[in-house]
């Protein structure tokens, strides 16, 4: 019996490998210049690659090239990891409505439309892993899914299955004004004391739920009432599930640390808007930045003193620095334009491609599966044009898992880079209640 | 002898004056003609341009202050903004570019709104952008009107080039009104237009006849007017290729001199907006798509310019974040989606100044125009060059690196 299930099963791994085809090729990506983030960039290098994993990356000479595989020369042009977007909302996914501040049962999971054009657009600016959120409009509106940008038609197709069975996410919490309604209309908090004191309650609560969990031992009928809400944030207790945290003032973001220290988690803070002001804080409390950089100050007030070298002064401050696109608040296909106008105020240029790439990974823990060209590592990269800050230079492939989903050179794919007609069905889902809904 | 510190405290702090200036760059796109390698932008007391040429042929006047680049650019012009009118704090109190009251208002004046000391025009004036088309926004089937200033002075008056410049009106949705409110379709909206546009005629006709049979004096009446004696073009908001087929309909109608703004769809009408001889002020390149502009194309200020359609670029109306773009930015995206450098920089130089009918004053560098240069220290577009230094009326403006 047992033999039977187990000569069943293979048979159907056997199937799955030759519908899949590509998977289990091998290729070898010769001639580019290699920016593999783990070391320094290799003038001519080849990059081999195995049923999805890097299995060689190293210079021309030193990498042996496998029998049997398909030779892809790519003279000329440039080679780095498949850009991991920490913060993102393609997909367009609405996350906790307007009943409560706090959501944190609510999962995007449900909710994100995995053929919307703005995931397409995301693939073809080199995007290969992205943390999709709910918005800032509340306290905590929902559970995050980080999403491999493969080719799909469901959402399973996108997620990442962690080692211990659950799907890859976070959960998204805000402060700030976004969050603010006003003084007395319903459950949402009117000032910011208001708001930190509604996310202490709720920890509180979550940590009597733990304790009430463990006192139980596994006795079911001691066992609480099974909460959702509760399980989430027992997650961010237990340090499995990370926060991710919307906060663009000084005092909003010392307010972050504080709240994180006292029940013991460790957020990664976005936009940080102030960052510059208080990157000495944020240093010491250890915690990642990962910024938004943004044609102009202001759009509220919390973000008048936003600044292009926000990155570059965490960074000297030693602070772990990332990028995120905030799609739809900047556009997917142009997201290595962050590093670039990073780098023009004063970020070193090996940070700002580190940003984009392993900064991101070890934002989602995911930095033993992406983020730098390593063997044993995905293989998620993207080939380019050029210099990966230049602005003439375009993203002509991008790769996840070893298969292609973006190519600039197909025609339908360069029209989804450019835009064009047709091209835009889906585009503007402003009024999800996030920061993007503009109403303050 | 504090008195006197004061005092010299005081000159020192109080503006400069204007001119002899010179700007020496590796290379100087005058936009009239060929780039200059190693050339020399001579700026003298009146702050405007004495002689442009190569640095063997040009002596630096005794008492000039010369500042030196990598490139120099004509001063950059943003062809349509309504920074000024709109703010950065993006509250009510400084959100002055639409007023939705009634749906026609073409008597509401940029000069009545426009703040020269809000943050926003410093981002502009310090990124290297001199010359702004500002006023009311694309909202409303028509807005108001537009002024165009220069981004310096601490009140309209020291920054006004044109008082009055344009009339903004929108077709498509996002000049509908709210709910229940007309125009609540295209068709209506534009029935309306015309409807305004004929009682402006009736207007004119009574205003030249009869003094006793004048009638009594109509802002609104006399503002569209203008519009139709050609004395102020129609800036058209128009996205869909509807909209613009709307706006090309309604101008050889009433005879009028529009100007196509936005624009997204107008690959889809080239000939059309070709055989009209209508300029564009096409929609900043990296704009979000979406509603009307659902299928804009990056490469669309290539295609305009290619077609030979006089164009410029904007850097638009923002709702939120960012709260104002930056047509350096916009130009160089559209240098990176199929236009030659210079071609791209025309955008926000040059055919900006055409677009806007003040090319005789700014767009080009060459001797008689206002003293208006953007240093670079790189290629402009680059992002990571650097805008090292701005002149605005032979003044320098900015020198800290942005």
């Amino acid at each position: 019996m047992h033999g039977l299930v187990f000569t069943r099963w293979c048979g159907a791994l056997v199937l799955l490998a030759t519908a899949s085809g590509a998977s289990a090729e091998t290729r070898a990506f010769i001639n580019a210049r290699i920016i593999p983030i783990a070391g320094a960039p290799i003038e001519k290098g080849t990059l081999v690659v195995t049923d999805g994993k890097i299995v060689a990356v190293g210079a021309s000479g030193a990498v042996k090239i496998p029998g049997g595989a398909t030779t892809i020369d790519l003279a000329g042009k440039t080679v780095m990891p498949g850009l991991v977007d920490s913060h993102s909302h393609i997909g367009s996914p609405a996350g906790g409505d307007s009943s409560a501040p706090i959501q944190p049962d609510v999962r995007v999971l449900d909710a994100i439309d995995v053929r919307a054009m703005s995931i397409r657009r995301a693939q073809a600016g080199g995007i290969t892993t992205a943390n999709v959120m709910p918005g800032s409009g509340h306290l905590l509106s929902g559970q995050t899914l980080y999403l491999k940008l493969r080719k799909g038609s469901t959402i399973d197709d996108l997620e990442i299955q962690l080692p211990d069975g659950r799907i890859a996410g976070g959960l998204k919490m805000a402060n700030g004004t976004n969050s603010i309604r006003a003084n007395g209309t319903g459950p949402f908090p009117g000032t910011r004391a208001k708001s930190a004191a509604l996310v202490r309650e709720q920890f509180v609560k979550a940590v009597e739920y733990r304790d009430k969990v463990q006192k139980a031992n596994g006795d079911a009928t001691k066992m609480p009432s099974r909460d959702l809400a509760m399980e989430a944030l027992v997650e961010v207790l237990d340090g499995k599930r990370t926060v991710h945290f919307h906060t663009h003032r000084h005092d909003d973001i010392v307010t972050v640390i504080r709240l994180s220290q006292e029940f013991g988690f460790k957020p990664v803070l976005h936009h940080v808007s102030e960052g510059w002001k208080v990157a000495d804080e944020i240093a010491k409390a250890g915690l990642f930045a990962s910024v938004i950089v943004i044609d102009s100050p202001g759009g509220k007030q919390e973000a008048l003193e936003n600044k292009m070298s926000t990155a570059a002064v965490l960074d000297k401050a030693g602070v772990v620095v990332g990028f995120h696109t905030d799609d739809y608040i900047t556009d997917s296909r142009i997201f290595l334009r962050s590093a670039g106008l990073a780098v023009r105020a004063g970020l070193p240029r090996d940070k700002a491609l580190y940003a984009m790439t392993m900064a991101g990974a070890r934002m989602l823990g995911l930095d033993s599966r992406l983020g730098s060209l390593e063997s044993g590592k995905d293989a998620d990269f993207i080939v380019l044009s050029g210099d990966p800050l230049s602005v003439y230079t375009h993203v002509e492939q991008t790769w996840v898992e070893g298969k292609k989903v973006f190519d600039r050179s197909v025609p339908e794919d360069r029209l989804v880079a450019t835009g064009g007609y047709g091209m835009g069905r889906d585009a503007t889902l402003e009024t999800d209640g996030d920061d993007e809904g503009g109403e303050r | 002898m504090r008195l006197i510190y004061g005092t010299v405290l005081a000159l020192a702090l109080a503006a400069p004056a204007a001119g002899q200036v010179a700007v020496r760059a590796a290379t100087v796109h005058t936009m009239a003609g060929a780039a200059i390698t190693d050339g020399v932008i001579l700026i003298g007391a009146t702050g405007k341009i004495e002689r442009v040429g190569k640095a063997s042929d040009v002596q630096v006047p005794a008492g000039y202050r010369t500042l030196t680049a990598t490139v120099a650019t004509p001063g950059l012009i943003d062809a349509h903004t309504v920074v000024g009118l709109a703010g950065a704090l993006n509250i009510p109190a400084d959100q002055m570019q639409l007023e939705l009251s009634a749906a026609i208002q073409p008597e509401l004046r940029a000069i009545d709104a426009y703040n020269a000391r809000e943050v926003l025009v410093e981002w502009l004036r310090t990124h290297g952008v001199t010359t702004i088309n500002t006023g009311h926004a694309p909202g409303a089937l028509v807005s108001g009107q537009t002024m165009i200033v220069k981004t310096v002075g601490d009140e309209v008056e020291d920054a006004t080039v044109v008082p009055v410049a344009m009339v903004a009106c929108t077709l498509g949705n996002d000049g509908l009104g709210s709910t229940g409110k007309s125009p609540g379709t295209r068709a209506k909206a534009v029935a309306m237009l015309r409807a305004e546009l004929i009682k402006a005629k009736d207007y004119l006709a009574k205003v030249s006849g009869p003094e006793d049979k004048r009638p009594a004096r109509d802002l609104r009446m006399e503002t569209l007017g203008k519009v139709l004696t050609k004395e102020l073009p129609l800036l058209i908001t128009a996205q869909r290729a509807v909209d613009i087929m709307d706006a090309l309909r309604v101008a050889k109608e009433f005879d009028l001199k529009i100007v196509l703004d936005g624009a997204a769809d107008s690959y889809l009408v080239l000939d059309q907006i070709k055989a009209a001889k209508v300029p564009v002020i096409v929609h900043p390149t990296m704009f979000r798509a979406g509603e009307d502009t659902e299928n804009l194309s990056m490469e669309t200020p290539a295609t305009l310019k290619k077609a030979g359609i006089l164009t410029a670029l904007q850097s638009g109306y923002e709702t939120y974040v960012p709260k104002t773009r930056l047509v350096l930015f916009e130009a160089a995206e559209a240098a990176a989606n199929g236009l030659a450098f210079e071609d791209a920089l025309s955008l926000i130089t040059i055919d900006a100044a055409r677009v806007l009918g003040v090319d005789k004053r700014v767009g080009s560098l060459e001797a008689g125009k206002d003293g208006d240069v953007a240093l670079f220290d790189g290629d402009p577009f680059e992002f990571t060059s650097h805008v090292t230094g701005v002149v605005i009326n032979g003044k320098v403006v900015s020198e800290t690196p942005q």
